[in-house]
């Protein structure tokens, strides 16, 4: 009886389950709540450069890409929601911009056996592809830009920290607590005092945390924020008449929503990124010509060019290259989850390759193996220019200090696998 | 009409103070418990157990928790979230320190510890009331969330804060961790909620509840009739923190398998819980199971039909279903001020007498 039960009801799911016809990549936007106004315009570059590839090239491979999005709110609870309603239309690969909902989806994605792409952000450690075999999360991930700001810092300072004073105002939760260990490290190795200032979400309340750094006087002030917390922080820095220019964001720090609000106030501040901005890439050219003016761009295309958009574009490049790479390794234009997590990790974006997309030096080279899932790492900075209300970036791609890096990745993916039950494959 | 009560006799005090009086709501009970635990299993799938039963169950022992102590005992609060936060914590540092231990073992202990916690913050209620009681709650749901933030050991000192449930199982068969399955994740919150519903629905028709509730409804009178008030309220606490300190364990454990304070226990946990109970029906069972499933199932259910079914964008989706839900909240409440389980007892009054009412 059991068994004839079980039967009736897998042959029930299974007839229900759409057919698999397209490639099928979720977007787990987020275009409400405290992190909407950032949201939104990442997952318009995302949807629209799919919709480019489909209105220009019919798809990847000839085989055309959907994107069907569903709204998480940036809250893990929506995020799982998503993420079942999702997965059984044969998703290829999730990239959820949340490391709450990436924390929540890691375990999930490895016993589903689907990809899961997060560049920029989620779980630092998951760099080591020997641990975390589905996550995947090149170019750049926090420790990276942890150690790029410092170094960048080390620049400016004639190589020496010896004696600063650095503030790391944080969002308080997963997230802004991902670069504490990298940066106690660095300024061991360094020689500066670290100032930890936690902002508790969504964080447009933070007095107490900018009279400190007012009674402390740090040298230079880093923050990993997000969504209104950005904003308020910056408008503070300009209210407290903090040095803009000793200002940097993380990579999620860095967006015109940030910035505009405060107005020339927020003129000289800096930025983290790991990708170029603005519209002077020959891609642009297509995107107007097939997705903007025959009006298919997301929301109209009002923020194409954005810092934000240019990253949720940059993913999808970078997913779609996976999937050409995939469907190179499997032979078929048809790939399903488990073949396209072979392409992620055979995936080798050169420059060459970036130019040929029509984005000459957009990010940097992407080589990922088995053991590394995280890319080179590399990030530049960006400065904001209130009078012309660009953002220009200021450095070169630069290397962040695997040195120090990499004992930790090890020590904490070790620590996941032990905790997970996981042996360490490659 | 539809209730048939002719031939329904009762003839002794226990037939006729039994939770389902009417023969057809007792079959009816039964049906529902029969097609819940040996149908149900077999035809899930892990969209229907993630995004709609195993929170509506976990919610549903949340607001069973809280309805012990506002519905019954009268003491409101706000502190929910917080409550639920020392579950999943407790049920956390549990399953790391002692694996070997079966994890109902390490749910029930954190409920336990939770109920401590809850009487703790429960000592306030022997001298404050209402308005001032509720402030109260609300710092323990801040501290609380501040607490588990600020202290390493919590979250056994990784580098993100965030706690993840390792795996574990029942009898060979994983109840948490990624490999567990729809329905082993369903049929054991699903039994956690039958049994503590239970639990609760005894408790308060007992002495015990008879207690709380002379407590709720004036408290110097019931002191003189020899209710003890310092007992009557901290046990209140205590078993409202024990089923919402088990409802954060589950939500922990078994629902996210992954947690981070803020996000997941913050107040919008302890306003959502109090919700449910208000527009569920303060004391009562069947209102704790009715305002859950308003809360949960609702904003999935116009989800589902406002994007999949018309095709709107997400957002205007997400902004037209909270004007929805909150529309039918106060529609709810002007209609019926006591919720959605004296809707339901009214409809039964009138199906009792249909078609011929006095």
């Amino acid at each position: 009886m059991k068994l004839k039960l079980a039967t009736i009801a897998l042959g029930a799911m299974m007839a229900a389950a759409p057919a698999m016809a397209d490639l099928v990549v979720p977007n787990l936007s987020y275009r409400t709540g405290p992190y909407g106004a950032n949201g939104t315009q990442y997952a318009d570059g995302f949807n629209d450069y799919f919709t480019l590839l489909n209105e220009r090239d019919g798809g990847i491979g000839g085989e055309k890409v959907q994107t069907p999005e569903c709204e998480t709110a940036y809250n893990t609870e929506k995020g799982v929601e998503c993420y079942e309603a999702t997965k059984g239309s044969g998703a290829l690969v999730y990239n959820p911009l949340s490391t709450g909902i990436t924390y929540q989806l890691i375990p999930k994605v490895s016993a589903d056996k689907i990809p899961l792409y997060t560049p920029g952000y989620g779980r630092t450690s998951a760099k080591n592809g020997k641990v975390f075999e589905w996550v995947f999360n090149a170019p750049a991930n926090y420790w990276d830009g942890a150690s790029v700001a410092v170094k960048y810092l080390l620049d400016q300072n004639g190589g020496s920290l010896e004696g600063k004073k650095i503030a790391l105002v944080y969002h308080n939760s997963a997230y802004g607590k991902e670069p504490i260990r990298t940066l106690q490290e660095l300024s061991k190795k360094h020689g500066f005092s670290l100032t930890e200032l936690p902002v508790d979400p969504p964080g447009q309340e933070q007095k107490s945390q900018w009279l400190q750094i007012r009674r402390e006087k740090p040298d230079y002030i880093l923050m990993w924020g997000w969504g209104v917390m950005n904003q308020t922080a910056i408008q503070e820095a300009a209210n407290i008449r903090f040095p803009m220019e000793n200002f940097i964001g993380t990579y999620w720090s860095g967006s015109e929503v940030d910035v505009k609000p405060v107005g020339a106030g927020a003129n000289g501040y800096k930025a983290l990124t790991f990708h170029g901005v603005g519209m002077d890439y020959p891609i642009y050219e297509d995107m107007t010509k097939y997705v903007i003016e025959p009006g298919k761009a997301s929301q109209g295309g009002q923020f194409v060019g954005s810092v934000l958009y240019s990253r949720g574009m940059y993913a999808a490049v970078v997913i779609a290259e996976a999937i050409r790479k995939a469907q190179e390794l499997a032979g078929t234009p048809q790939i399903n989850a488990a073949q396209l997590r072979d392409g992620f990790e055979a995936l080798d974006i050169t420059p060459e390759r970036l130019a040929e997309l029509g984005l000459p030096d957009f990010g940097p080279e992407i080589k990922m193996t088995c053991d590394n899932h995280g890319g080179s790492g590399m990030a530049r900075l960006q400065q904001w220019d209130a009078s012309t209300g660009k953002w220009t970036l200021i450095t070169e791609f630069t290397e962040p200090d695997q040195e120090v890096l990499d004992p930790l990745i090890v020590e904490d993916s070790e620590a996941y696998a032990k905790e997970a039950g996981i042996s360490p494959r490659c | 009409m539809f209730y048939r009560e002719a031939g329904d006799f009762k003839t002794s005090y226990r037939d006729d103070s039994q939770t389902f009086p009417i023969k057809l709501d007792r079959w009816g009970y039964y049906a529902i418990l029969a097609v819940a635990f040996l149908v149900v299993p077999f035809v899930i799938d892990s969209y229907w157990a993630n995004a709609v039963l195993v929170p509506f169950l976990i919610y549903a022992i949340a607001a069973i928790g809280l309805n012990i102590l506002t519905g019954y005992a009268g003491q409101v609060s706000l502190g929910t979230g917080g409550f639920m936060a020392v579950g999943a914590y407790s049920v956390y540092k549990l399953m790391v320190a002692f694996p070997g231990v079966p994890i109902v073992v390490h749910i029930v202990l954190a409920g336990a510890i939770t109920a401590v916690v809850g009487m703790l913050f429960g000592l306030p209620s022997l001298r404050i009331k209402g308005f001032y009681l509720a402030v109260a709650t609300l710092a323990a749901q801040f501290f609380l969330i501040w607490f588990f933030n600020k202290v390493p050991w919590f979250y056994n000192y990784s580098a993100s804060g965030q706690i993840n449930a390792p795996e574990r199982t029942i009898l060979g068969w994983a109840v948490t961790g990624p490999a567990t399955t729809a329905s082993a994740k369903y049929l054991m919150c699903l039994s956690f909620a039958v049994v503590l519903a239970w639990v609760a629905r005894n408790l308060t028709r007992g002495s015990v509840g008879r207690k709380w509730m002379a407590i709720r409804d004036m408290d110097i009178a019931a002191e003189i009739i020899g209710v003890n008030p310092l007992r009557a309220k901290l046990s209140a606490f205590a078993v409202s923190s024990f089923f919402v300190g088990i409802a954060g364990a589950l939500l922990f454990a078994v629902y996210l398998g992954a947690a981070e304070a803020s996000e997941a226990f913050g107040i919008n946990k302890s306003f959502l819980v109090l919700f449910m109970v208000i527009i569920g029906g303060l004391g009562s069972i069947f209102g704790s199971f009715a305002g859950a499933a308003f809360l949960v199932l609702l904003p999935v259910f116009l989800k589902n039909v406002l994007v999949a079914q018309f095709g709107w964008p997400t957002d205007l989706a997400a902004h037209i279903e909270l004007m929805i839900v909150g529309a039918l909240i106060v529609f709810f409440l002007i209609v019926e001020p006591h919720g959605l389980a004296r809707l339901w007892a009214l409809t039964k009054e009138k199906l009792r007498l249909w078609p011929f009412p006095h």
